[in-house]
């Protein structure tokens, strides 16, 4: 048998070991399959100004309006469908964070793994950056850095990203540091392979099962805080409405019963973190030597 | 030891300073100020006279300068939208946000140790699972949503307790807080119990990670081997030897809750610092949203600091590797 194959499904038994885990990856997968077909299975364009109507305004769950459309959560202030707006919301609110997640595992396993490769000074500086950086609340960080340049989709990116990177950074060294005693790095050395080459086909390979358990659950802390953050009105603009803008638009409906609007993108926002998280924690569970 | 101590300090002054230099910089490229704050009817004359009032027509380097100079005379500039000085501002409004963030760290103590020490004393029991699992849960619960659901279930369906500001203030010993009223006590419960769920869930692993290590120690073993009764052994031999550890961590994590009590202030309108500052953004009232930034930077930068301090004099392995760099 192919030997990649075969370490799939080796990972794989051991994966699907635990049944909540394996559950949480099916969940993640079909939030994964709504947010990016999003126009094809909503059942309206909640965007769409032709076929939202103000008169469906703050329509109760399983209600319908005068030309029988359903409306399974009910609708929210601009007479939107909430179903619809979920899923849509879903596709912001994880294309940010997916994003996010992704440049920062570049531009953190890119220092990490130098750092470790280098050492020296650069390394001391780098990782002293990185100690500084992790000592301060992740919200602290991006709250910094919405405040002092504005809100927008860039800066929300370019926020996540900075609060995200150390971690990265961190992991990455320290997996390198243990790499590199290793003897694949000492032939490839004396195959005189360039440094670039050595660290990023043959270390960082290596080092990407801690990078991958790190990753899921800063994804997860990414699209909670970009939430947060677009609730407090200092994230995204409307008009890149996610689960985290759902949640505020409704809140000030909430003190006149219409608790539907703030309820249910939040359901959506913890099954989407909650199914990541665990599937991290089991991943985590899984790559940690000390447990076997 | 004086080597290491000075180049930390060295350190935190250049934080600081690249600090001033980021958000003073962002906040001053960012909106027109003048806009907000002047009748749309103003005629040009009155609109320069605001600018010159406000030193905004001076360069930004000039205004970098003197921003510089007079917060080390302790001015950083009055409020645009109160006219008052934006650090009086913050201090008044100081008090609410450390009350609220002690209550609940208080809280997420009383809650979390328990369910932590059952958790690591009976880790099979299927108690245990469900509090593990509920500390998922308390991880991944956005916390702004989880203070709108209270405020939805308290203070709008039941009608139990209050959902906006902080109620009656009480004085004990020359202190004002709204700790000291039972009224003040209703109104901050909901936005402390909201403020502490992540601590708890957190609170809980740490607990649960310490007892199940101390239960495999010697004297756990000879404890028992005495005859104490389980109750003993958990409430004085696990207890205080986990106590410790779990003390320093969540000390130390104080201020990660006054970070994070913007969003609670907000979602509750409790009259705090966090409060402030999102207000201020809003109004892109300047000189409050960079004081605000600053004190608080201030604040983890010297708390970072004095806890780096504090491990040389614990850990000798620290302070050999700062003394040969």
């Amino acid at each position: 048998m192919n030997p990649k194959i075969k370490k799939i499904k080796e990972f794989w038994k051991d994966f699907s070991s635990n049944k909540v885990a394996v559950v949480s990856l099916i969940v993640f997968m079909l939030i994964l399959f709504v947010a990016v077909f999003a126009p094809l299975v909503s059942p309206t364009d909640p965007y769409d100004l032709n076929t939202v109507s103000i008169m469906n305004s703050r329509l109760a769950p399983f209600s319908e309006d005068f030309s029988g459309n359903y409306f399974l959560l009910g609708t929210d202030g601009a007479g939107r469908d909430m179903v619809s707006a979920i899923f849509y919301g879903l596709r912001v609110s994880l294309g940010v964070g997916v994003l996010s997640g992704i440049f920062a595992l570049i531009i953190g396993s890119f220092f990490g793994i130098s750092a470790a490769f280098f050492g020296g000074k650069y390394e001391s500086v780098v990782m002293r950056i990185v100690d500084i950086q992790l000592s301060f609340p992740s919200i602290l960080v991006a709250l910094i850095i919405l405040a002092a340049f504005g809100k927008g989709v860039e800066k929300t990116i370019i926020a996540l990203i900075l609060v995200q990177w150390a971690y990265y950074a961190r992991t990455a060294r320290s997996s390198a540091l243990v790499e590199l005693n290793k003897e694949y790095v000492d032939a490839a050395r004396c195959l005189a392979f360039s440094n670039t080459r050595i660290m990023f086909k043959h270390i960082l390979p290596n080092c990407m099962a801690p990078l991958i358990v790190v990753g899921t659950l800063q994804t997860a802390h990414a699209i909670s805080l970009e939430a947060t953050l677009s609730f407090l009105g200092l994230g995204l603009p409307i008009t890149e409405p996610s689960l985290g803008l759902l949640i505020g638009n409704g809140f000030e409906y909430m003190y006149s019963g219409d608790y539907w609007i703030s309820i249910f993108p939040g359901v959506a926002l913890l099954i989407t973190v909650a199914s990541i998280n665990l599937v991290g924690d089991h991943l985590r569970d899984m790559f940690n030597p000390r447990l076997h | 030891m004086t080597p290491f101590i000075f180049t930390r300090l060295a350190q935190s002054v250049l934080v600081l300073f690249i600090m001033s230099l980021l958000v003073f910089g962002g906040v001053n490229l960012v909106g027109d100020p003048v806009e907000m704050l002047i009748n749309p009817e103003a005629d040009q004359a009155e609109v320069e006279r605001v600018i010159r009032e406000l030193g905004l027509d001076r360069p930004v380097t000039e205004q970098y300068w003197y921003f510089l100079v007079n917060a080390f005379k302790g001015d950083l500039g009055d409020s645009f939208i109160f006219g008052e000085p934006a650090l009086k501002l913050i201090i008044q409004r100081m008090p609410a946000t450390l009350e609220l963030a002690l209550f609940s760290l208080f809280i997420s103590l009383i809650i979390a140790i328990p369910l932590g020490i059952y958790a690591g004393y009976k880790p099979e029991s299927k108690t245990s699972k469900i509090i593990m699992g509920g500390s998922i849960l308390g991880f991944s619960m956005p916390t702004f949503w989880v203070g709108i659901i209270f405020i939805m279930i308290f203070a709008v369906h039941l009608g139990w307790l209050p959902s906006t500001g902080r109620g009656e203030i009480g004085t004990f010993l020359g202190i004002n807080s709204s700790l000291f009223t039972l009224n003040g006590l209703s109104h901050v419960f909901l936005p402390a119990l909201n403020l502490a769920l992540f601590k708890i869930s957190s609170v809980i692993r740490l607990t649960r990670a310490g007892t199940r290590e101390i239960i495999l120690q010697d004297y756990i073993t000879f404890a028992r081997s005495k005859g104490l009764s389980e109750k003993r052994i958990v409430l004085v031999h696990i207890l205080k030897n986990i106590l410790i550890p779990i003390v320093t961590v969540v000390g130390l994590e104080f201020g990660s809750l006054i970070a994070f009590s913007t969003v609670t202030e907000t979602v509750f309108a409790w009259p705090g610092m966090g409060k402030l500052i999102i207000d201020s953004i809003y109004n892109l009232d300047r000189p409050v949203i960079v004081a605000y930034l600053m004190i608080i930077v201030t604040f983890f930068v010297f708390l970072n600091l004095i806890v780096d301090i504090l491990y040389t004099f614990l850990d000798p392995r620290v302070r050999i590797k700062g003394d040969s760099q």
